[in-house]
């Protein structure tokens, strides 16, 4: 298996092209320095990316709080995530950072508020 | 009407407002005060609730409401007075009249001002694409705001026009609510937002981006139904029969932001036609004494980490002139884009028996690889670098001495590809 990765660590933006096996890296080339070969080594075994979305608010005068993943997940439990953020609803006061889901499906990761919210007056 | 006085007022609360004005307080100017329209501090980044903030000024990754969150507290911790809910209607150079929700008008009379008014979006008259008028088209900036801010989602299958950060961020944010992104449609034979985001906003999700494309004609009565989008030659000319009808009931308009200047050019103040912006010297300070400038009203920025720090640089200098700090001018020169540079900020040196070095930003016209960047002074080269490779979505910078400047010369920058 061949797979062409762009790496993204700076703005030069080399192509990256790894060989190998599902769960095994055979070879890589294109990398115009070190930095890319563990950028090019995670997204080829397990790419990982945070996530961020808003979910529910109640008692605030905003209708929505912005919420994110505290550590990247991986990328193919995305959308199985946004479902479980698509049916909370939480209810102000929240401080930055809160933990609103803990170890969300079980990835060692949480659902954290990025935003403070205090009730509405 | 209210009467206000204080040494630095300060027009905008994102992040360009907020670190100049932290940046003023920690200078030593007593009272600072922010200006904010909106209910809440903290500019577009606000709706920006995605990752990608702060990645070299904290070396983190945070989301926008992060990112604004550390500046606005830093800010309250030094000190500084924040008006929200007041729109600064006019000015007469340091005198600000201003309406507020509350206390109806209030005027502020400053020492000095820094602008920091940000961006708004191109849209359609701006851009005239042909068809009728349906209802379903928003600006990819107006639908972030909408789904982030104000739970209301635009639509169920959409066409995105134009390749630039806002609108890949939005692909990929639709993506993820369930709806159905066609396909990112861009004129240029190249992306104008940042690799990073092609990756992770439209590779991800297999989304088709469409180089050398546009939007010919929108269809629909009521609502849109769909686009016809065809191939573009070299003079952005579409090629006859290469149209293709996309169904779609939403289109974004992703087509590039504006700074927001009509207080400064109320005031007479120099504008670059190049960035849109006031022109500037390397303190941030426009062609009216006592007015600074930075962040998105300057010239637009893709990064806000770089927005900090030009913000940080306003606000220190902008506390200097209100406390009577700043050293006589001995001159300037001015700088000026040479080869495939779109446009340099600041856009004149002054010199002064300071001659600090200075930071000079700019843009490439075209991608270009394998390139070297010359400054010259009246046609001498004084510094030279090499890139990888440059883009116009990204700002490059280089630093450079004016110890030896001379009132009256002029610097340009230059970039050519090394074969
Ligand atoms: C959609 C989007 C996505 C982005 N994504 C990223 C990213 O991933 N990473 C990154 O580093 N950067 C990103 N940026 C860029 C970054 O957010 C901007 O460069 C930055 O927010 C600019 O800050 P600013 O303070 O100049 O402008 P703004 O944030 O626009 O703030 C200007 C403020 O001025 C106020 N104002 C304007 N006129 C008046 C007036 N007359 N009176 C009172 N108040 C006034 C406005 O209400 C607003 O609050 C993004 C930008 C946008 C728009
Ligand atoms: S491999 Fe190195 S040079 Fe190439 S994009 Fe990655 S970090 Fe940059």
């Amino acid at each position: 298996m061949e797979k062409v990765i762009t790496c993204t660590v700076c703005p030069i933006g080399c192509e990256i092209t790894v060989t190998g096996s599902e769960g095994r890296i055979e070879g890589m080339r294109g990398h115009a320095c070190k930095r890319g070969i563990p950028f090019a080594t995670d997204e080829f075994l397990l790419p990982k990316r945070i996530l961020t979305t808003c979910v529910k608010l109640s008692g605030s005068d905003e209708p929505l709080l912005p919420v994110r993943s505290d550590k990247p997940i991986p990328k193919e439990k995305l959308f199985a995530c946004m479902e479980l953020a698509k049916t909370l609803e939480v209810s102000a006061p929240i401080g930055m950072g809160e933990v609103l889901i803990a170890n969300i499906l079980g990835l060692d990761c949480n659902l954290v508020a990025t935003k403070s919210v205090t009730p509405r007056q | 009407m209210i009467h206000k006085r204080c040494d630095v007022a300060i027009i905008g609360g994102g992040p360009a407002g907020l670190a100049a004005a932290m940046a003023a307080k920690r200078e030593g100017a007593s009272e600072v005060m922010v200006l904010e329209r909106d209910s809440s501090m903290g500019g577009i980044l606000q709706q920006c609730i995605h990752p990608g903030f702060g990645l070299t000024y904290f070396d983190e990754e945070l989301t926008g409401p992060e990112y604004a969150a550390r500046f606005f507290e830093e800010a309250s911790a030094e000190g500084v007075s924040f008006m929200l809910n007041t729109m600064v209607l006019h000015m007469e150079a340091t005198h600000l009249i201003c309406s507020n929700k509350e206390l109806g008008m209030v005027t502020v009379e400053a020492a000095s001002v820094v602008l920091a008014m940000g961006c708004r979006e191109r849209t359609r008259a701006q851009i005239q694409i042909p068809g009728s008028r349906p209802a379903g088209i928003y600006t990819a900036g107006t639908a972030q705001r909408l789904i982030n801010r104000q739970n209301v989602m635009v639509g169920k299958r959409v066409v995105i026009l134009g390749s630039g950060d806002i609108g890949m961020i939005m692909a990929r944010r639709l993506t993820l609510e369930g709806v159905d992104v066609v396909a990112v449609v861009e004129i240029q034979e190249y992306l104008t937002g940042l690799t990073r985001n092609r990756v992770q906003c439209l590779d991800d999700f297999s989304i088709p981006l469409l180089l050398s494309h546009t939007v010919t004609q929108i269809v629909g009565k009521g609502r849109v139904e769909g686009v016809f989008i065809a191939k573009v030659d070299e003079q952005k000319v579409p090629i006859a029969g290469s149209e293709q009808f996309l169904e779609c009931d939403t289109l974004l308009l992703s087509v590039g932001l504006i700074p927001e200047n009509e207080l400064t050019k109320s005031q007479g103040i120099e504008i670059d036609p190049l960035t849109g912006g006031p022109r500037l010297n390397q303190y941030q300070q426009t062609s009216l004494e006592g007015v600074f400038a930075c962040g998105n009203v300057v010239h637009v920025n893709d990064l806000v980490d770089n927005v900090s720090i030009e913000s940080i640089n306003a606000g220190t200098h902008a506390a200097r002139y209100a406390l009577k700090k700043t050293h006589l001018r001995e001159g300037h020169v001015v700088c000026t884009p040479g080869e495939q540079v779109r446009y340099i900020c600041p856009q004149e040196i002054a010199l002064d028996p300071n001659r600090e070095e200075v930071t000079l930003y700019f843009r490439a016209t075209v991608p270009l690889k394998k390139v070297r960047i010359t400054a010259s002074i009246d046609g001498k080269v004084i510094r030279t670098k090499r890139a990888v490779r440059v883009n116009p979505g990204e700002m490059e910078q280089m630093t450079i001495s004016p110890a030896a400047l001379l009132d009256g010369q002029e610097l340009t920058i230059d970039i050519e590809e090394v074969r």
